[in-house]
């Protein structure tokens, strides 16, 4: 008996050492993952004179914000930022609302094609997405033919928020509708009982118990959609009316030669992201744990 | 047997008023028509136009092509070749290093070891960048003027290009394409790692297993399902792989990828049906693993 205790302790001894050699071994690869990060914060912080007259390494005369007050004025990000909002409020909420309906339906009526439209959605979230431009592009100038009115969806931000919502929807209905096969069925028995029209089981029964998962996946979509800038640059003509992701990609090219004012304007649209994980890192885990680990 | 079903569906949809039927369609109608005309519509004439002559410009001009454009790939374009063997680099990277590296990582974080919160938050930083934002970044890890050369003795006068030297730069697009992947793995799968039952590790480890033993044995079979969903991500997004490299070179073929293939092919300038084509290869070798997901995640419906 006190010979197997001894052991243990022996044991644990051990397992002490390994454990913090393993913790400075990881420590030391967070280091090099943080490390590109922190670089671009240094350098955001120094003039560009700075490094040309005296080399990348060597100590920065002067530390400050300019860059990042010149960032904002010249490169104009205000403005794009808020061309960021009119397309990701928008495309969130849309897609968590149809996601929603088609979770809801899917899971509390028992139709025979219910499982061909859950794959039907789930699947689309999955396709190659270089599969839809040309026809997208084709698509948007066609339908606004029709309407007469050419931007109607091509360069106009509904248009950014139409394929965001086609190709997050996926997405949002897999994971609403597996969440809300752990809601009893009683509870949507008593309210069809109670007489609830469907709208109102929907409404007032349903999306109030889906509030954590509607949470979780609008943070994940926010941060998607936020950082996605390819579609802005197939389907808008106007760089004025880019995101910001979008625009930083267009000032790489035009500040290529002052690159501490462009780690500056990195930085800055960076900024919203990761506070986002940091504030609502629950909800964020969450989110995916919700879309993948259903077995 | 067949009719029970069938009989139980129609006395459901008669319980249900005219009001609710019109909802339920109207429910299931606005997000279905969506998600056909602006993603499956498309995807089906991109289909289509990889049997076809088109530039692009007139719907008119459109011109039946049979399988030229395929057979144009197959036998007449050395860098579909190139490309796919980048894919492959690209697939068994990830597969034989990142992927098990995020694993091995959220192991070890889940299992509390010192500072675990710390690198957890660091290892998931790299994940919520945008890729346009990445790509800036590690410029200035690379670039003339950057990091990597300033360790190197190099100034900004005398500069050497790291993107493009074709002997190393395969490493890098990998170890930038890591920085990503291993972030992305170890929160899944720290997330899954959560529901194994802490006292089977225990248990093992009070029967004197080794820690490798335990991960082997006892964590690895218990997160089987989301070890699936690890495999068919790590596959689809070495298939689909394209912005991080697009991001460094553009739309030049310096280090092809399917994907750059598309779109080099099929926006801009020059468009050709080759980028249909190119779309639909790389569709068809997404379609296994996508499959395989789809049967793991609804296994019990499709029963």
């Amino acid at each position: 008996m006190s010979s197997s205790i001894v052991q243990n302790k022996e044991y644990r001894n051990k397992q002490k050492v390994k454990d913090n050699f393993i913790s400075a071994f990881i420590g030391f690869f967070a280091f090099v993952w943080i490390f590109p990060i922190l670089w671009t914060i240094w350098t955001s912080l120094r003039p560009y004179n700075d490094i040309i007259s005296n080399g990348v390494f060597s100590w920065p005369r002067h530390l400050n914000l300019d860059n990042y007050f010149t960032a904002f004025r010249k490169m104009g990000l205000t403005h794009y930022f808020l061309n960021t909002l009119y397309v990701t409020i928008p495309a969130v909420v849309l897609t968590l609302f149809l996601g929603s309906l088609i979770a809801f339906v899917v899971s509390r009526y028992s139709f025979r094609f219910n499982l061909s439209l859950l794959l039907l959605f789930t699947a689309g979230n999955m396709l190659p997405i270089v599969l839809t431009y040309i026809p997208v592009f084709w698509l948007y100038i066609k339908i606004g033919d029709l309407f007469g009115n050419r931007s109607l969806l091509y360069n106009n931000y509904l248009g950014i928020i139409l394929v965001h919502v086609a190709f997050q929807v996926g997405f949002a209905t897999f994971v609403l509708s597996s969440y809300m096969k752990t809601v009893p069925k009683e509870i949507s028995e008593s309210a069809i009982i109670d007489g609830a029209s469907v709208f109102r089981h929907y409404w007032n029964v349903m999306l109030p118990l889906l509030r954590p998962p509607l949470a979780a996946l609008g943070v994940l979509m926010s941060c998607w959609i936020y950082n996605d800038f390819f579609w802005a640059l197939i389907l808008m003509s106007q760089d004025s009316k880019r995101p910001v992701t979008s625009a930083l990609r267009q000032l790489q090219g035009q500040y290529i030669t002052d690159f501490n004012l462009l780690a500056a304007g990195a930085i800055i649209v960076a900024a919203p992201t990761v506070i986002l994980f940091f504030v609502l890192r629950k909800q964020f885990v969450s989110g995916l744990t919700l879309g993948s680990t259903k077995g | 047997m067949k009719t029970t079903p069938a009989n139980k569906n129609i006395r459901r949809r008669r319980s249900l008023s005219r009001n609710d039927r019109f909802t339920l369609a109207a429910f299931i109608g606005i997000p279905t028509l969506m998600q056909i005309i602006f993603l499956w519509l498309p995807a089906l004439i991109t289909i289509i136009l990889s049997f076809t002559y088109w530039n692009g410009i007139n719907v008119g001009d459109i011109k039946w092509a049979g399988l030229a454009n395929y057979r144009n790939i197959f036998f007449g374009t050395p860098v579909f070749y190139e490309a796919l063997k980048n894919n492959a680099i690209w697939l068994l990277w990830f597969t034989f290093i990142a992927t098990p590296l995020g694993i091995l990582l959220a192991y070890q974080i889940d299992r509390k070891i010192k500072g675990h919160k710390l690198f957890e938050t660091v290892f998931y930083i790299p994940v919520v960048l945008s890729l346009a934002i990445i790509g800036i970044i590690w410029n200035f890890m690379f670039q003339p003027g950057g990091f990597v050369q300033g360790l190197m003795g190099r100034d900004i006068s005398n500069a050497v290009s790291i993107w493009g030297n074709y002997s190393i730069n395969t490493y890098v697009i990998m170890g930038v394409a890591s920085w990503r992947h291993i972030g992305y793995i170890m929160l899944l799968y720290l997330a899954g790692l959560k529901s194994v039952d802490p006292s089977l590790r225990e248990a093992s480890a009070i029967d004197g297993a080794t820690e490798w033993q335990t991960f082997r044995k006892i964590v690895l079979p218990t997160m089987r399902p989301v070890n699936i969903i690890i495999v068919v991500i790590t596959i689809i997004e070495s298939l689909r792989a394209f912005d991080l490299v697009y991001i460094i070179y553009g739309t030049s073929t310096a280090w092809p990828l399917l994907n750059i293939l598309v779109f080099q092919n099929f926006a801009g300038q020059g468009i050709s049906m080759k980028g249909a084509a190119y779309a639909v290869i790389l569709l068809v070798l997404c379609v296994g693993p996508i499959l395989l997901y789809l049967r793991s995640v609804f296994k019990e419906d499709l029963k």
